[in-house]
């Protein structure tokens, strides 16, 4: 069927005989296994393997960066092992189908009349088929999702009972790591953006902060429970933003309405002002969806990026890829650590913005001709 | 273009988790960890609070110590003032009365003298009388026909003596 041109498929996208790659690529495995590409690189090659048969398996970097980055029904583990997910499909004719997307063998075979096209999307078997499927699969990013919700649960449900147990007393352990964090949502973003209303707001502020902030995280650890790029997905951020666009709109005063609708400005110019701020309405929360989801992929893309330069280099002569095999290694590391930084400041920039537009809309003109 | 176009398993997922997370975060993690840390700052502010007005109260309870020290110092002083001053009038008191007592005693010994003297004085008249008259009688010989007329004759005599001797005093 597929060509699988080498018996170690790792590394089938490189050429064959250069054992010192094969080398240099385990080496950088286990050296640098916080880098969160290594997987993805076999995968890359694995599927490059597939979908070009009969031609020399060549490197894409492109491709196995959007590869990275996309949604997928199944999760690649290593090598030729990924683990199946539960496809689930309804249609209006068929109803409900649920079954292991193994049973695609990787976008090979047809099943219950459904394939996977080369986007990893479920199509029906027959091309001329025109009825609309709502795939609500477990993928990659939804049991990512699943992962790090659990972990944060846990994380937070047992900081939360140590606090009933020592009612009163100084912080410990994992407190002190947790405690100055919510103090300081609480404290420099609910209290100074929202004003003396930000209590009801706190469990929707910290709540949207740790749940993007330990995303972040898991999507920079590459192996298994981690290395999905959930937050950088349009559709995670696109309901992490209807979430602040229901709050703000729903919680919003009188005097927010009125801002909008009847601005303190000449009637004349109501015809220009008042779009302009319905726009600002939904262009808040669109701002938002757009800043989490570009910071993300763009960290993820330039990591891969740089480690995909061995590659390129390798294929064109082993000695340049491994000439530059140090540099790359370093500018990944050094974009690591800016990620680890940047996964915290999203987090926190799209919780102050969050607040900022609750605060704006909750606020109350106690002077509204001077405002 | 796929990486912009939201899947709409994953939105469906993603709003459920989400949903469900902040429902049980805002439910058995967040209340409790945002009440125990409001509980826990009043705790300590309040410490802070009664600490402070502890340390104004001794402040205060100082301060009216040492008012009341001052207090009882000026009323011992008071004290001993009013002492000093009854204890001089009083020495003044008695020295007045042992004064009168004394100008009493002098003037009713002086009374008593002058009265002896008075005494003396008229027994006196009444012995150099007599003795004149016995003189006078020896002298002459004979009784004067009346002693009576003879005794207010000289009782006569003596007393513009003495008359002439209060005259002359």
């Amino acid at each position: 069927m597929h060509a699988k041109t080498k018996q170690m498929p790792d590394f089938s996208t490189l050429p064959s005989g250069h054992r010192i790659q094969k080398f240099l690529f385990a080496a950088l495995f286990c050296a640098f296994f916080a880098l969160n590409v290594s997987a993805s690189g076999s995968e890359t090659g694995e599927k490059a393997a597939h979908e070009a048969p009969h031609q020399e398996a060549k490197m894409d970097p492109g491709k196995l960066i959007m590869e990275h980055i996309a949604d997928s029904h199944d999760w690649h583990l290593w090598g030729h092992t990924s683990l199946p997910l539960p496809v689930i499909i309804y249609t209006k004719s068929l109803g409900l189908s649920v079954f292991s997307s193994g049973k695609f063998n990787h976008g090979h075979d047809t099943y219950q009349g459904f394939k996977l096209n080369e986007k990893n999307q479920v199509i029906w078997e027959n091309a001329s088929n025109t009825e609309s499927i709502y795939d609500l699969s477990i993928t990659k990013n939804v049991l990512a999702m699943f992962i790090s919700v659990f972990t944060l649960l846990f994380i937070l449900l047992s900081v939360a009972s140590s606090y009933k147990k020592r009612p009163g007393m100084a912080p410990k352990g994992f407190l002190n790591i947790l405690e100055p964090l919510i103090l300081f949502l609480r404290d420099d973003v609910a209290k100074s953006s929202i004003g003396p209303k930000y209590e009801r707001f706190m469990p929707l502020i910290l709540s949207i902060f740790f749940f993007i902030f330990v995303n972040n995280l898991f999507g920079l650890i590459p192996i298994f429970p981690g290395g999905a790029n959930v937050t950088g997905n349009i559709a995670v951020t696109m309901v992490l933003a209807l979430v602040v666009f229901v709050t703000v709109n729903v919680r919003g005063t009188k005097d927010y309405w009125k801002h909008i609708f009847l601005p303190d400005v000449p009637k004349a110019m109501y015809l220009i002002l008042v779009p302009i701020e319905i726009l600002g309405v939904i262009l808040k929360p669109f701002v938002l969806m757009l800043r989490l989801f570009a910071n993300i992929t763009a960290g993820h893309i330039i990591i891969l990026g740089f480690f995909s330069l061995i590659f390129i280099f390798g294929a064109m002569s082993p000695g340049l890829g491994f000439a530059v095999s140090p540099l790359s290694v370093a500018f990944t590391l050094f974009m690591s650590f800016l990620e680890l930084l940047v996964a915290f400041l999203q987090a926190f920039v799209f919780t102050l913005l969050t607040a900022i537009y609750i605060g704006m809309a909750v606020e109350e003109h106690h002077h509204p001709e001077h405002h | 273009m796929e990486l912009v176009t939201p899947a709409i398993g994953l939105v469906f997922w993603m709003l459920v988790t989400f949903s469900l997370l902040l429902f049980i975060l805002k439910k058995f993690a967040w209340k409790p960890i945002l009440s125990s840390m409001k509980e826990r700052e009043e705790t300590i502010e309040k410490s802070l609070q009664e600490a402070a007005n502890a340390r104004a109260e001794m402040q205060k309870l100082n301060q009216q110590n040492e008012s009341l020290l001052a207090e009882a110092r000026a009323e011992r002083e008071a004290i001993l003032k009013d002492a000093r001053d009854i204890k001089e009038k009083m020495i003044g008191d008695a020295k007045a009365i042992a004064d009168d007592e004394a100008k009493k005693l002098i003037s009713r010994a002086n009374d008593e003298i002058n009265r002896q003297k008075n005494a003396a004085l008229d027994e006196l008249k009444k012995e150099v009388a007599n003795f004149s008259l016995q003189i006078a009688e020896k002298l002459v010989g004979k009784a004067l026909e009346s002693s009576d007329a003879q005794k207010a004759l000289i009782a006569d005599q003596l007393g513009r003596l003495d008359n002439q001797q209060k005259a002359s005093a």
